[in-house]
């Protein structure tokens, strides 16, 4: 078999987005390529103002066995959430 | 009554009607069977990235000939409408260059074919934008965004593979001299153009070619391949409905459904 293109993870901001958010992953022989594969494959209805494309092999993942110890602490503490506030109407959207 | 005021002040629509819809269908004939031709690999491109690229591109031109040809029908005034012109023609009737005819060939000569194609359909579109017909300036405009892209992703392809491996080098250089003597025809003008250019709706397409020269020996450098001594103007007769006999095949696929089935639709 021949060698396969290396795999990217591609992030796209929407329209209205404020984050790149990632939408999935292809196959490119370099980060060039990598981003006119995205545009091509995941821009097509005008989804995106802006391509990130990182090489699959630079992300670091948790450990899904992990999970507990590092998830589960955050459980009981609902007052993390910022939801005891009244947010004034002049502030808008944040 | 808006409307007949437009009208009247696009030179399109007044005196040589017959021009202009020559014209209108030597651009739309073009991308329509280039699109086709381009299509041809939907479902078959060596990675998946590609198909769906090469794919977008298709429908992109497949785009812009609803709007070449659904001017000329206008233009034309008999009733008919772009899909009559796409499917109710025969190769006859087809002003396409032959380079858009010739088969699919490998992906050099996709490629390749699509870069030719791309660097004259951009220097084109970017003075047709400056038009004195609104109507045409305004599908110019919509269209060099897109050809902006197909223009950049394959002057990148073509230097790429020309300056890739051997083998992707050796079938760069196979596709580009077979290319290149039908490459002439894109600046080949007749009594349509003059019409075309007196009207300063349209260049005369020989105005084009210095800059489409320029273009191509840049990225032909880059990709360290060999621009051919031959003639660039070799085959000629598509713009006038002398065809290669790949027109007909192409047309026989294309036009089947809509002549089997002509109320046919989804």
């Amino acid at each position: 078999m021949k060698k396969q293109w290396p795999l990217w993870e591609i992030f796209i901001r929407g329209q209205h987005g404020m984050n790149h958010r990632h939408v999935g992953s292809l196959h490119a022989p370099d980060a060039e390529m990598a981003i006119n594969h995205a545009r091509d494959v995941y821009t097509r209805r005008k989804e995106g103002v802006s391509i990130w494309a990182v090489r699959s092999t630079d992300i670091t993942a948790s450990a899904p066995s992990e999970k507990g110890p590092l998830f589960d602490p955050a459980e009981t503490k609902v007052y993390r959430h910022p939801t005891f506030f009244d947010i004034p109407d002049d502030v808008g959207h944040m | 009554m808006a409307l007949d005021e437009e009208l009247q002040a696009d030179p399109l629509f007044a005196g040589q009607s017959g021009a202009a819809f020559e014209w209108l269908c030597r651009i739309g004939d073009s991308t329509l069977i280039l699109g086709h031709r381009v299509s041809e690999w939907c479902g078959h491109a060596p990675v998946l990235e590609e198909d769906i690229a090469l794919a977008n591109t298709a429908l992109d031109l497949i785009g812009h000939t609803q709007m070449w040809l659904g001017l000329a029908a206008e233009v034309e005034g008999q009733g008919r409408s772009a899909d009559d012109l796409a499917y109710r023609r025969d190769a006859m009737a087809f002003r396409n260059i032959k380079l858009v005819e010739l088969p699919k060939g490998d992906m050099g000569l996709t490629v390749m074919r699509g870069f030719l194609f791309d660097a004259f359909h951009f220097e084109l579109l970017t003075r047709l934008t400056a038009s004195k017909s609104p109507r045409v300036a305004e599908i110019a405009a919509k269209a060099l965004k897109e050809v902006s892209y197909h223009l950049e992703r394959s002057s990148d392809l073509v230097v790429r593979l020309g300056d890739g491996s051997a083998e992707s080098h050796r079938r760069m250089q196979a596709a580009l001299d077979h290319l290149w003597p039908y490459c002439g025809e894109m600046f080949w003008g007749d009594a349509v153009d003059d019409a075309m250019d007196a009207a300063d709706i349209a260049p005369h397409p020989a105005e084009l070619r210095d800059a489409w020269d320029a273009a191509v020996q840049d990225v032909l450098g880059e990709a360290t391949l060999q621009r051919p001594e031959t003639r660039l103007d070799v085959h000629l007769g598509g713009k006038t409905g002398r065809h290669t006999e790949h027109l007909g095949y192409v047309l026989a696929e294309m036009q089947f459904l809509p002549r089997a089935y002509p109320d046919a639709s989804w």
